[in-house]
């Protein structure tokens, strides 16, 4: 089998609100499969059909191999799952909580568990009731990957975690890509997305707009370059790979490829820059900018 | 910015926060002591009668230990005092906390003082803002239990004194709490801290009203007792419990200015970093969650059959002297008053013992809002295994809470009788209401499967179970009406004969509730 997670013509409304609307995703095995959408374009209640937890109105849905509407029980003891929002016992202490997921799932690595503890600087006694989001998106983290299992389903696992802790969990999504495991990484954050998966698929308002490996989606990532120079920059539309070229307060405003972002230094660099600001785009610029419209109005309509 | 900024918006913003809840808790207390006031007057309306409660009630340890000092028993208000004053105080005083507790550090645990705190309101708003409305809604209590008393009419003087010392007693547990709330970091540690002063409390004047001692004098619901009304009247008492808030505010000010926000002056222990083997499994877990309230319940239950059974020698001295007692004892169809009196008895601590079973069977709709579901059910757990797993806990607490009740009743009449195996006997007898109480159980797994977001009727269902039982004889409710509760068709053992019939009835009944509850949750959307 080298397909994880397939899914074709999903439909999910709740009332009159459309959350999902002809849906198509691929997860290859192996892979780590970047899922990538603003607030409220579907992602949790695709995750949630894929968990079996909400019914499907329409649509083929294939996890592992099997229907998780009818066969959930047995699929779970395949994955993993760390949701958006991680709720916990508030009585019960950290520790507790990793044990008790482990062992609903089927058993524990203690050794990866202290290791995963240590790598995410968890103290595993404190009652959950007082830990930070971050700390009990850490829980949740933890629990999950101290199972050794073939599907990692992942909502926003990074939402809460200071820089530190997102370094920590890169280097755990790639001790998985080394081991073959599949991961499903859902995100809002197209940089991040981009460092760590093989290939994304981007949502928007319950349908995938965009789906590829990061290098045909290359024509996303455009850095966006915000330059002054002394000497006027005529000529920036004749480098290859620059778009959106734009003039505001005296400064030029650029994109370009990432591929040819050496070309626009050379161009620039006689021309003395005396400030120089370079940024990849984020989602909202790239919606803004590939499809024209505006993520928050986006969110609004289908929030709910 | 004075030390009062921003109070006035907030007092507004909690009020409308509670716009439900206090008013649920106010009409709660007031229409209780109304109720429990009308009845009474109405069950002692001859001065024989009234001497005989002195006579008996009144001269009880245990009765005194639970009511108060017996005052004036020899006139109807005094009765009307002794009967309804335990409910009324404490009844104000969980409010009290409650409301404190929820306002400002269940508030500031979820991090939503910080946002308030961010904008101008100065340091004590929020505490202030919370004490000034539990203070206002104690004494709206008091105004509407004075009202009550009125209405059954009571003098103008005694009334009002009563209201007032109800009222204190509810400001005194807003101080309470508001000082509680400072010196632990959690809402949980707040309540409990403020729950085991009210039971300190209780303690202390329970001591000191039966040995007539001084030990009552330390104690806030001691003070309110100590007014002692159709007696003295004096209404100085009160101002113990005026000062000792005014101390405990001055307290929490104190300690507010000492401590950082989100933290606590008592430190939160550290907990295990393992789990021990039994935190495994649906059943684990279960049990993890509920074996404190299962604990909770079964003490509280217990406790009330040891009352109920106390009361069983009093009981035939009294009915001799009180016909309406008498004429309702022969309407059960009892041949002893006693066994009379037990089946009354059984049937209200069964009722009771409900309460725990509907909490327990909706704590399935708690987890899944609570969005602690969801993670469970994304590993090896079905959905069958885990409803059927946590009321598998719910019926080995029920059944724990149920004989409980039994059990203590058991135990004060084998007191009294030294007969030990009336131990046996009585708690065997309250298992009888068992599969009553597991129809309930049925009807909120019923709800929590197919209209989830509803699941809270259950507690009707409780209620009018409740009304049923405890009312529909006074009330001369018709039998149609009556046969809605299951806890009509249980044999009403001792005073009659046990039969399995009905029994089995309930039992399939509660069976085949859960059974098509469970096919509506195993079809439906796990919904938070």
């Amino acid at each position: 089998m080298n397909t994880a997670i397939s899914v074709s013509g999903l439909v999910k409304t709740f009332g009159s609100t459309v959350a999902l609307d002809g849906l198509d995703l691929e997860v290859a095995t192996g892979e780590v499969h970047g899922f990538l959408g603003p607030n409220g374009s579907g992602k949790t209640t695709t995750i949630r059909i894929l968990l079996g937890l909400l019914r499907a109105d329409r649509g083929e849905v294939s996890l592992l191999g099997g229907d998780p509407w009818r066969e959930a029980a047995e699929l779970h003891k395949r994955l993993a799952y760390v949701p958006g929002e991680v709720a916990l016992w508030p009585n019960l202490t950290g520790g507790e909580v990793i044990d008790l997921m482990a062992r609903l799932r089927g058993g524990i690595d203690k050794q990866r568990r202290a290791q995963l503890l240590d790598r995410f600087d968890l103290d595993p006694t404190k009652k959950t009731r007082s830990y930070s989001k971050g700390n009990r998106q850490k829980v949740a983290l933890v629990a999950a990957l101290a199972s050794d299992v073939e599907l990692y389903l992942l909502d926003e696992p990074t939402s809460g975690l200071d820089p530190i802790m997102e370094a920590a969990f890169k280097e755990s999504i790639g001790e998985l890509r080394t081991r073959g495991r599949t991961v499903l990484l859902s995100s809002h954050i197209l940089a991040e997305a981009e460092a760590l998966s093989d290939r994304v698929s981007i949502i928007r308002a319950g349908r995938i707009v965009q789906s590829g490996t990061l290098k045909e989606l290359r024509h996303l990532t455009r850095t966006t370059v915000i330059v002054r120079t002394e000497r006027p920059a005529d000529l920036i539309h004749e480098v290859p790979g620059v778009a959106h070229i734009a003039h505001e307060d005296g400064q030029l405003v650029f994109d370009v490829d990432t591929d040819h972002i050496d070309e626009a230094m050379d161009y620039l660099a006689p021309l003395k820059i005396t400030s120089l600001i370079s940024h990849p785009p984020t989602l909202e610029e790239l919606f803004l900018r590939e499809f024209g419209d505006r993520v928050e109005a986006e969110s609004e309509e289908v929030h709910g | 910015m004075t030390a009062f900024t921003g109070v006035a918006p907030l007092l507004r913003f909690v009020l409308r926060r509670d716009r439900v809840f206090l008013p649920v808790w106010i009409l709660s207390i007031v229409v209780l002591t109304y109720a429990s006031a009308a009845a009474v007057r109405r069950t002692y309306d001859t001065q024989v009668e009234i001497d005989s409660y002195a006579a008996n009630i009144g001269s009880s340890p245990a009765s005194i230990a639970m009511a108060g000092p017996p005052v004036a028993l020899r006139e109807i208000g005094g009765i009307l005092i002794y009967e309804t004053s335990l409910t009324a105080l404490v009844g104000v005083a969980l409010m009290a906390i409650f409301s404190v507790v929820r306002h400002t550090r269940r508030e500031e645990e979820a991090g939503r003082v910080e946002l308030l705190g961010s904008t101008v309101v100065s340091p004590h708003a929020v505490i202030t803002a919370a004490v000034v409305v539990a203070g206002l809604a104690s004494v709206v209590v008091g105004f509407g239990v004075a009202l009550a008393f009125q209405a059954e009419q009571q003098p103008a003087l005694e009334s009002t004194l009563y209201g007032a010392s109800i009222a204190a007693m509810g400001i005194v547990f807003a101080g309470v709490a508001a000082c509680a709330a400072q010196l632990m970091t959690h809402a949980r540690g707040a309540v409990g801290l403020s729950l085991a002063v009210l039971g300190l409390a209780f303690a202390l004047r329970a001591v000191g009203d039966v040995g007539n001692s001084l030990w009552s004098w330390l104690s806030p619901m001691g003070w309110s007792q100590q007014v002692r009304l159709y007696d003295d009247n004096r209404p100085w008492p009160l101002a113990l419990s005026l000062t000792l808030t005014v101390l405990l505010l001055v307290a929490t000010v104190v300690l507010e200015s000492r401590r950082d926000l989100g933290a606590g002056i008592v430190p939160a222990r550290p907990g295990v970093a393992e789990a021990s083997p039994s935190l495994s499994g649906v059943l684990g877990l279960s049990w993890r969650l509920q074996r404190g309230a299962v604990l909770g319940w079964a003490i509280g239950v217990w406790a009330m059959g040891l009352t109920f059974g106390s009361f069983s020698e009093s009981i035939e001295n009294m009915v001799e002297d009180n016909p309406t007692l008498a004429q309702y004892f022969e309407s059960i169809g009892a041949e002893s008053i006693v066994d009379a009196f037990f089946a009354t008895a059984m049937v209200l601590l069964g009722i009771l013992a409900a309460g725990y079973a509907v909490s327990s069977a909706l704590r399935t709709r708690a987890e899944e809002s609570a969005d602690r579901l969801e993670p469970v059910l994304a590993t090896g757990v079905s959905r069958p295994r885990w409803l059927l797993g946590s009321l598998l806990v719910t019926l080995v607490g029920t059944t724990v809470v149920v004989a409980a009740g039994g059990f203590g009743v058991g135990l004060s009449y084998a007191g009294t009788t030294k007969e030990v195996s009336e131990i046996w006997r009585m708690t065997a007898y309250s298992l009888a209401y068992l599969p009553a109480v597991l129809v309930l159980v049925a009807v909120a797994v019923l709800l929590v499967g197919w209209v989830p977001r509803v699941a809270g009727a259950a507690w009707a269902a409780l209620a009018v179970c409740f009304v049923i039982s405890y009312l529909g004889g006074l009330l001369e409710l018709p039998q149609s009406l009556l046969d809605v509760s299951p806890f009509t068709h249980v044999p009403g053992v001792p005073a009659e004969e046990l039969t399995a019939a009905p029994l089995v009835v309930l039992l399939l009944l509660a069976g085949a509730g859960v059974a098509v509850g469970l096919v509506g949750f195993r079809r439906r959307d796990i919904a938070s």
